[in-house]
């Protein structure tokens, strides 16, 4: 059962769903990054209160975040076949990802930035900062810790996504449990994939609380 | 003259969901260069209002702001984030980097100014020098007491070389013995310097302690101001003798109480000596000659501008004459006398 190229199988899984979750993960934060320090700097509170763009980018990601993934998956399969030249396999699955994480990520790193003292903001701007100052040095240094606990939960989330994308052939760990196990009733197979992706989701989360918990000044 | 600082015909509104709040109402206000100006009042008065809007982090409904004659309303946001980087500020809370250690938290201004880090980390060891926490560079803020965060803010608000200083509530966090030596520490800044400061506070003891002038302010209106001994000697209205008497004598409380009663409808004074009519036994001649007693209801001395000052309320004679007389044979010898009615409510 265990022969090599079953182990061969299960290893590039595991090589195309890190390949899918960290790559997916990178141009979620590429865009929701800047999303999500817009979203807190044009709040009605913010340091730039823009009614319009706050109003359109909280429509829009309330919008892509209550599509479900799978059927996001598939909506967007035009896109994805105009930026990689196909609609199934990991690079194709990046896309949707990435669309799928992008607001998701926007709203975590908005309310790390929120959680940012508004005595320091105002401290700043006393000193005469300009807004992209306070965003550069003072909200980003100051939620930093809390915006890379919302990364390793991002990554745990996008990496259970990247599974789904199983279901209409998106490559990695989610493929095999469902062409292996589901179809062909190799349940060992599907067990083997289920514990590697947990194996998977721990290391992340050890990383990322561990990282976070050293950058942290405030508690010492 | 025109001061550092003139503040005409202030007028803030803010807009709540209950309608408009009217927070300060046409507050006019001049602060020379090198005066300690203390702003007291109750909490929600409208003072720290008032302190933001001296460097438009809030920006006035009406009225006009000037620093050293220029009209902050009439910038343009590039030449208002010049000037405001021209007037410091240090809060209540301190507001420190708290990602950020001691030294790099002093930096910040001067990176925000564009100065390389080199010459930034330099100048910010010298201004750890002055505020006395050279030991402290590569701590961060959470490992820092209150009082020695507050230096850190004062340090970093030096950076900048600014010609004002605005304090918003700067000591209330901090216990009296802290608070003391913070005030010892902006008073030095403001003599060795020469940089003004403007106080906001709700404590009278603060304002006696280092301001040179104070302005009160009371349900957004500014009642009176003056040098604070003229205002603690005679003081107008019925806010400022509040302040003055309540003071932050809590200890006092049941004392206050017992003395309001003995005070009700009887003829009181108050008299405030100067240190150098403390030499004669102004009373005790007075009893001698008019032959009748007096009765002295309470007797304190503060420390006002840096001098010591005696505070006394007399409860005088029944006989109207005679009180009258008192009043100025008191006077004569260089007391400040007036009515203590208004310390009773």
């Amino acid at each position: 059962m265990w022969t090599k190229e079953i182990m061969m199988i299960l290893l590039e899984g595991v090589g195309n769903t890190l390949y899918m979750t960290l790559v997916s993960t990178f141009f979620g934060y590429l865009l929701g990054l800047p999303m999500g320090i817009t979203l807190a700097v044009t709040d009605k509170n913010g340091i730039r209160p823009n009614r319009i763009i706050y109003k359109i980018l909280d429509v829009t990601a309330n919008i892509v975040r209550s599509i479900p993934f799978l059927i996001l998956l598939i909506l967007i399969m035009p896109l994805t076949l105009l930026i990689v030249g196909k609609t199934y396999g990991p690079s194709a699955t990046i896309v949707s990802l990435t669309f799928a994480a992008a607001p998701f990520i926007a709203r975590m790193v908005e309310s790390s930035i929120n959680e940012v003292d508004k005595g320091v903001i105002e401290a700043a701007q006393s000193m005469g900062a300009g807004t992209f100052t306070i965003i550069w040095r003072v909200m980003l240094v100051e939620a930093r810790t809390s915006i890379l606990v919302g990364a390793t939960i991002a990554i745990g989330t996008i990496l259970g996504y990247s599974a789904m994308a199983g279901v209409i052939g998106g490559g990695g760990l989610g493929d095999i449990a469902i062409r292996y196990g589901y179809y062909r009733y190799q349940t060992d197979i599907m067990f083997a994939t289920v514990i590697l992706l947990v194996v998977l989701v721990q290391v992340f989360q050890t990383i990322g609380m561990k990282l976070s918990g050293r950058l942290d000044k405030r508690k010492r | 003259m025109a001061g550092i600082i003139e503040v005409q015909n202030l007028t803030k509104v803010f807009e709540t969901k209950e309608g408009e709040v009217e927070a300060l109402q046409d507050i006019n206000l001049s602060i020379q260069a090198g005066d300690i100006y203390g702003i007291i009042g109750m909490s929600g008065a409208g003072k720290s209002t008032l302190v933001r809007c001296l460097n438009f982090l809030e920006r006035p409904t009406e009225g006009t702001v000037e620093i050293e004659g220029r009209d902050l309303g009439a910038m343009t946001e590039m030449e208002l984030r010049w000037q405001r980087s021209q007037i410091a500020m240090i809060f209540q809370h301190f507001n420190l980097l708290m990602q950020k250690n001691v030294i790099d938290n002093i930096c910040f201004p001067l990176v925000i100014a564009g100065m390389k880090k080199k010459e930034a980390r330099a100048k910010a060891e010298e201004l750890l020098h002055i505020v006395g926490m050279e030991e402290k560079a590569r701590a961060y803020p959470s490992q820092l007491s209150g009082g020695q965060k507050q230096r850190v803010a004062i340090a970093r608000a030096l950076a900048g070389s600014p010609k004002i200083l605005l304090c918003d509530e700067a000591t209330s966090a901090l216990d009296p013995q802290t608070t003391q030596s913070i005030l010892s520490l902006l008073k030095e800044i403001n003599t060795k310097y020469g940089i003004t400061i403007v106080i906001i506070t709700h404590e009278m003891a603060v304002v006696r302690e280092i301001c040179s002038h104070v302005a009160i302010i009371s349900k957004g209106h500014l009642v009176e101001q003056g040098r604070v001994f003229d205002i603690f000697s005679h003081p107008q209205t019925k806010e400022a003798k509040k302040l003055i008497i309540g003071g932050n004598e809590e200890a006092n409380l049941n004392l206050e109480s017992r003395q309001r009663e003995q005070m009700k409808g009887k003829s009181c004074i108050r008299i405030v000596f100067s240190s150098n009519s403390s030499f004669e036994p102004v009373i005790a001649n007075m009893v001698l000659k008019f032959g009748q007693p007096v009765n002295i209801l309470k007797a304190d001395t503060k420390n006002v501008e840096g001098i010591a000052r005696g505070e006394m309320i007399l409860q005088l004679p029944e006989d109207e004459q005679m009180q009258e007389s008192m009043k100025e044979y008191l006077k004569e010898r260089g007391l400040a006398v007036e009515e203590a009615e208004g310390y009773v409510d």
